[in-house]
């Protein structure tokens, strides 16, 4: 029998620089980073407070540009793209879940999860349609009319993963996902992105401090300083 | 969007309440100042383009000769003439006051026909020398009926002036004045002739009815050429223009209203200015998520404008709303000094105009700094 044929790579990234400016003194987050994550992969960056993870994350998935060096996403150099263009690029193709969940407060789990949508050409019917079956995949589709100050912790970060899924996005990108959560409602959502990254095949790239979140994923990845720990083109 | 609109807008509802109070109140002051200055300019409004007005080209003061009259009939294009003089007499204080003239009523009904007066009251008025006419308002005011004895202490002609009301009139337009008050010129000049003939025979000035109104210029200054050289120089000019030369005395104060209205503006103005660039702070991190969703500058400047718009029109609409008790009020309190006091379409046009100018201007700032904040930016005040 033949081996399986290696899924491609979904996230090229080569020799990326990222710095920020505090006052006079710039400050170096990344430092010729070199990583490539697969289609379908779980991945985990870990590493102390201040190593760049979020930086990193957030370059992958559009929301920070990059000083020096190139990130590919499904063959599109993200690094090129004009702030329009990459905001589009974002609504198309990066589902982001935060800590703090970072659900609106005035709109109810439904809408919140719809909120993507409107970006969409969906009309209204269609936008609810694909909310509700995003509030199904998570579990909370029971709770769709409350608003995020009636939802436990882990009933909000459910919702803000079925807001991160319901433009069906080719990556999902997690900060720190559990960070907030007990360690029950952590496991849920955890339980939850392995379901997303097995069952329905997405690419998960996920920041965590938390070694047990850590175990979820299919590839960890340490970063210190800026630094990723290898810098070998992975396979 | 406008439901996430309209919801951010009631987030902070003591905040929102009371930036639309203020609001409100701003644009209710706006629209009571306008009126008040509109009502200012209400004689302006009123007068007609085919009256002429000829007084003492020295000042209003100095009075005509009657004589002038058949010369100024005599001039071609000229349809009716009717003269009178400001009477200025006390009717039981002078806290009473009311605009009182002494004209030369027949052909002056004929010249103003915006004062409706029943045929039977008309005949009345004519046939006795001592009747008088009041508007409705003025007999509203005093609670005066036909036949009512009504006593003018003058100041300018002494003596008590007893005059019968046999007629009231009512304006044909909502604008036309009906706080007037006029009786027979004769009447007063009889007494001139017996008691002062040196001040007996003038008049304050001619209202001159024109046949053409393309020819009012023309006309005006052939009368005033006709008396050129003479011992009483006229100056002849439109009725608007007779009336504009009253308003420009309190030029200073319709200015100083029309100041005040827009400083009222300007402060609401700031109150929601920073009402919004607080709301924005407050949202930063919100902003940021959002942006992140794939929303861009643009739909946050939709969000924060549309927000502040909605704030806006609904303090403007609360003070429309307000504006027409408040202006009932003002009638009914200062109706003796303003004779038209009612809230024009323009000015309503115009508090919702300004209410949208107001947020518009409001969200500039923050919607310019959302527009350019940075996610990670936004996103680092999270965690």
């Amino acid at each position: 029998m033949a081996p399986a044929e290696a899924p491609p790579i979904l996230v090229a990234i080569d020799n990326l620089t990222k710095s920020y400016r505090r006052g006079a003194q710039i400050i170096t987050v990344l430092q010729h980073v070199c990583l490539n994550i697969r289609a379908g992969e779980f991945l985990a960056l870990m590493g102390p407070s201040g190593s760049g993870k979020t930086t990193l994350l957030n370059l992958i998935a559009g929301i920070d540009h990059p000083d020096e060096g190139t990130l590919r996403i499904a063959g599109v150099d993200i690094s090129r793209l004009s702030e329009s263009e990459l905001a589009i690029w974002r609504h198309r193709n990066v589902g982001f879940i935060f800590q703090f969940y970072n659900l609106v407060p005035v709109l109810t789990a439904l809408e919140n999860v719809e909120l993507p949508l409107l970006l969409s050409e969906l009309p209204r019917r269609e936008r609810r349609a694909h909310a509700e079956l995003a509030l199904q995949l998570v579990g909370i589709s029971d709770r769709k009319d409350h608003y995020p100050r009636q939802l436990s912790g882990g009933q909000q970060q459910r919702v803000a993963i079925a807001r991160a899924i319901v433009t069906d996005p080719v990556i999902i990108a997690a900060d720190e996902p559990t960070g907030d959560l007990d360690k029950v409602s952590a496991q849920e959502v955890l339980d939850l992105l392995t379901r997303l990254n097995q069952e329905l095949g997405k690419t998960i790239i996920m920041v965590t401090h938390d070694p047990r979140a850590a175990e979820r994923a299919s590839r960890l990845q340490h970063l210190d300083k800026g630094v990723l720990n290898a810098c070998a083109v992975d396979g | 969007m406008f439901k996430l609109i309209l919801r951010n807008s009631l987030r902070h509802r003591l905040r929102t309440a009371l930036t639309i109070l203020g609001m409100a109140i701003a644009i209710l002051s706006f629209g009571l100042l306008r009126t008040v200055v509109d009502a200012w300019y209400a004689g302006v409004e009123g007068a007609a383009a085919d009256r002429l007005v000829t007084r003492n080209a020295i000042s209003l003061i100095f009075r005509l000769p009657l004589a002038y009259l058949n010369k100024i009939k005599a001039i071609p294009g000229i349809k009716r003439v009717a003269y009178g003089y400001w009477f200025g007499g006390v009717y039981i204080d002078e806290k009473n006051f009311f605009p009182q003239f002494a004209v030369e009523l027949h052909n002056y009904l004929d010249i103003y026909t915006e004062f409706k007066i029943p045929p039977e009251q008309r005949q009345a008025l004519l046939k006795e020398r001592n009747a008088c006419v009041a508007g409705r308002k003025l007999a509203q005011r005093f609670g005066w009926r036909l036949g009512d004895i009504i006593t003018l202490r003058g100041t300018i002609f002494p003596g008590n002036w007893e005059l019968v009301l046999r007629a009231i009139y009512e304006g044909a337009e909502e604008t036309t004045d009906e706080t007037r008050f006029f009786f027979h010129w004769d009447y007063v000049n009889e007494t001139l002739v017996k008691n002062t003939p040196a001040v007996a025979n003038q008049v304050g000035w001619f209202i001159s009815q024109v046949e053409d109104i393309e020819r009012a210029p023309l006309i005006a200054g052939q009368i005033d050429d006709t008396f050129r050289n003479s011992l009483a120089e006229t100056l002849t000019e439109s009725e608007k223009a007779f009336q504009m030369g009253f308003v420009s005395m309190t030029k200073a104060i319709v200015m100083a209203i029309q100041v005040v209205s827009y400083v009222v503006i300007a402060i609401i103005l700031i109150v929601l200015a920073n009402t919004m660039a607080m709301t924005a702070r407050e949202r930063q991190e919100e902003h940021a998520v959002l942006k992140t969703l794939g929303f861009q500058g643009r739909h946050l400047v939709a969000l924060i404008a549309g927000e502040s718009v909605a704030i806006a029109l609904m303090g403007g609409i609360v003070g429309l709303i307000a504006i027409f008790p408040a202006a009932h009020y003002f009638r009914t309190a200062l109706g003796n000094y303003f004779r038209v006091f009612t809230v024009s379409d323009e000015t309503l046009l115009t508090c919702l105009v300004i209410a949208l100018i107001v947020g518009l201007l409001s969200a500039i700032f923050p919607a310019w700094r959302a527009a350019r904040l940075s996610i990670a930016e936004g996103l680092r005040r999270i965690g």
